[in-house]
């Protein structure tokens, strides 16, 4: 085969050739790519069924740009999974299903609808469903006999993810014990379980916010249109703009106004707000986030403030 | 809606604000150790606060449970300390990873713990950094721990390291107990095999951010760099590259499709040396040679990739390649081996006992091994070497001789940190046992408890 059907390939990568010449020096962005690729292609190597969590946000679509560079020319040898709280930005869920159509991958949904449905989960009294995630994704896990599941996580997001490892045992239950870590050494991962356990494999351990939007502008990554600033109607509540939805609307005494506004993440629509902003563009993002006074959850989610371990608490019993 | 929820929903950039951005920057991994109470999570919290890497809503929740706590100032340390438990007795228990950047350089810090297991997370936070700041109470001075924390961060390759003399207030200042410091640490830090211009010391209160990011009033005496600006201008030193290129095979990529039917690509990460289209190789542990037809990296073919790129290598002619397989240069050869001694850092609880049976995952190649010999301990209470040891335990550092059942292409640690390094896993649960460096002598520590 000759070297230009491989160039051919398309990826939506940047054309210029310059970016195929390996510096010799290693810069920060393609320091963090080789990384994610190494960790992506260890599971491959050691794992049997691995599964990419996949929910259409920005980091699920980085992680899986990463996935098709690490195997290409050849398909990702994984499927995607999703775990839809039933709150879903319409957008996103289209977003998700043309992007699995593109490259023809397989995608696996776990619903937390249908546990609802059944009894088996009961609504919160807040209407948010982003902690009931956990045992749907559990089962799914379990069913689908996946022993490997890759996450964006990223450990500059929150204190108790920045002790997270890459490569993260879970017990049959589905626990995270943060004590009881297995030493992560050099670049030498530890993909050794046993029945029953799965391992959370995180290859945007090491990335930030900024370098993953640094990536997703040099890469030319599409992303679901609410990141970017557009016109919406939002009402104000716990401090954060939120949107109408299938998740409920304004009360009586929450006034809708129409803002420009885009999303920092994409979650739970009953949970997730909106911030005000007129970045229209990927470099209008990068400077905004580098300007921010507030981290991305800190700014957006309110499931993160429930408490001062919310996070750590999610994660022993099995969250993302 | 009242004026705190407004600044907590306000968003957009004040406009015209220029926000200096370098499109290429590079990368500086550093860890940090310490004894406890030292001052290292302060310092930490202090670095990320002062660089803005700490954002308003979890410097308000500081604020907030520090208030909680009955404290009159902001405990920086609660940033950094993740974990419930660690909040709770106000110790830090496990490496945690934070990330900070200037306009200069972007940072991944592993902040490891100074208290018991020390030597586990010092060994992990080291294992991957190209520079540790090791801490020092000023009023305390170079103790026993420093000596061992220095010599861990030797024997690990670590190739410069910075002194941070903290609580540099506590001692008013005073320059002289900062120079007596200063050259006891250079003497110790030169018997470990460090130069001079490897080692920097510099006078810091991590509490009020003396010599952190500015250089302190206070320290008129002292004309080095702060603390940051150090770390923003140190020339990021590169991993030994006196051994020739290194790939171990992570996976074998074969499209089989219409548009790739023949493509076989080796992938992994190259571990040492740089690979030309066109050069010779051997395949090991097999032998066989070929040419590389092709060095296909993820943004598509290149005439070249050096040590840290992930790559895919073609051949010109059909092996049989695997995982575990490593493709080297035909120049410099690694040797084959399936004995070898290494420099062994327990981890875990469960001892290394003679003849015990492990598994040896090295590069990308998990092999049955077994410990033939406990050669040596570096006893960490009687501060000496013990010949022919009955077991090595948690924390423990020895040399041990390993057969393994099948042969390793294996380079010397110092020549190679990827290609030289291993770890051993537990064949029963899989646990992480040992971190391995191969024909590492134990003369550094010995030499770190004599002088």
């Amino acid at each position: 085969m000759t070297t230009e059907a491989i160039m051919d390939q398309n990826l939506d990568l940047p054309e210029d050739p310059a970016t195929s010449e390996a510096p010799p020096q290693v810069d920060n962005l393609d320091a963090l790519e080789s990384e994610a690729i190494h960790i992506f292609r260890e599971v491959a190597g050691e794992f049997d069924r691995p599964v990419i969590l996949f929910s259409g946000g920005k980091d699920s679509t980085v992680l899986l740009h990463l996935a098709l560079k690490a195997f290409r020319p050849a398909p990702v040898p994984f499927p995607l999974l999703h775990v839809d709280t039933g709150h879903n930005f319409e957008e996103v869920l289209q977003f998700r299903d043309e992007l699995v159509s593109r490259h023809d991958l397989r995608l696996v949904v776990a619903r937390v609808q249908d546990w609802i449905d059944d009894g088996r989960l009961s609504e919160r009294p807040d209407g948010t469903r982003n902690p009931l995630q956990t045992q749907p994704l559990l089962e799914a896990i379990e069913q689908n006999r996946f022993d490997a599941v890759f996450g964006g996580g990223r450990r500059d997001e929150e204190r108790a993810r920045a002790k997270e490892r890459v490569f993260s045992l879970r017990d049959s239950f589905g626990q995270w014990d943060p004590r009881r870590q297995r030493p992560e050494l050099w670049n030498l991962y530890n993909g050794k379980h046993r029945a029953g356990e799965h391992m959370r494999v995180f290859p945007l351990s090491n990335w930030t916010e900024l370098d993953v939007w640094r990536y997703i502008q040099r890469e030319k990554i599409e992303l679901a249109k609410l990141y970017y600033a557009h016109r919406r109607e939002v009402f104000h509540r716990d401090g954060m703009w939120l949107t109408s939805g299938p998740w409920g609307g304004p009360r009586e005494d929450e006034e809708v106004h129409e803002k420009t506004v885009r999303y920092r993440t994409v979650g739970d629509g009953s949970c997730t707000g909106a911030v005000e902003s007129e970045a229209y563009t990927v470099d209008d993002v990068i400077a905004e986030v580098a300007a921010s006074h507030l981290t991305e959850r800190g700014a957006t989610r309110a499931d993160d403030r429930m408490s001062e371990a919310a996070m750590e608490d999610r994660k022993r019993e099995g969250y993302f | 809606m009242s004026d705190e929820t407004e600044t907590l929903t306000r968003f957009a950039p004040d406009s015209g604000t220029e926000v200096a951005l370098p499109v290429h920057t590079d990368l500086l991994r550093l860890a940090t150790a310490g004894s406890v109470d030292d001052g290292k999570s302060t310092l930490v919290g202090r670095l990320l606060h002062d660089t803005k890497s700490v954002l308003a809503d979890q410097l308000d929740a500081v604020h907030r449970a520090s208030a909680d706590r009955g404290l009159s100032t902001p405990d920086l340390s609660l940033l950094v300390d993740g974990l419930r438990a660690e909040r709770e007795q106000g110790i830090t228990i496990d490496v945690a990873y934070r990330y900070f950047a200037t306009g200069k350089r972007t940072f991944v810090l592993a902040d490891t713990p100074g208290h018991v297991q020390y030597t586990r997370n010092t060994v992990t936070g080291a294992s991957t950094a190209q520079l540790a700041v090791l801490l020092v109470d000023a009023r305390k001075g170079v103790v026993e721990q420093t000596r061992r924390h220095a010599a861990v961060l030797a024997l690990l390759g670590v190739p410069r390291l910075v002194l941070a003399v903290n609580k540099i207030d506590m001692v008013d200042f005073d320059e002289s107990v900062h120079t007596a410091i200063a050259q006891e640490f250079a003497r110790h830090a030169r018997a470990l095999g460090y130069s001079d211009e490897d080692v920097v010391t510099v006078p810091v209160s991590a509490l009020h951010g003396d010599n952190v990011v500015e250089r302190s009033e206070r320290t008129p005496w002292y004309e080095g760099p702060a603390l940051l600006e150090h770390l923003e201008t140190v020339p990021v030193a590169p991993d030994p590259h006196d051994v020739p290129f290194r790939l171990p095979v992570q996976y074998v990529i074969r499209p089989r499709t219409a548009e790739y039917p023949d493509y076989r690509g080796y992938a992994g990460q190259v571990a040492a040396g740089v690979v030309n289209e066109g050069d010779e190789v051997v395949v090991l542990p097999g032998g066989a040679r070929s040419r590389v037809s092709m060095v296909d990296t993820p943004d598509g073919p290149a005439q070249s990739a050096a040590a840290g790129r992930s790559i895919t290598v073609l051949l010109e002619d059909d092996l049989d390649i695997a995982r575990g397989d490593v493709i080297v240069s035909a120049d410099n050869q690694p040797s084959v081996t399936d004995e070898f001694d290494a420099t062994v850092c327990w981890l875990a609880e469960k001892p290394l006992s003679p003849r015990a049976k492990v598994l040896i995952k090295h590069g990308t190649r998990t092999v049955q091994a077994m410990a033939t010999e406990l050669a040596t301990r570096f006893d960490e209470q009687e501060l000496s070497s013990v010949d022919a040891p009955e077991r090595l335990e948690l924390n423990e550092i020895g040399k041990v001789r390993f057969r393994t059942s099948e042969s390793l292409p294996i380079d010397a640690y110092a020549d190679s940190r990827r290609t030289g390094s291993f770890i051993v896993l537990d064949p029963s649960d899989g646990s992480t046992l040992a971190a391995g460096l191969i024909g590492v002598p134990l003369d550094p520590l010995a030499s770190a408890v004599t002088r």
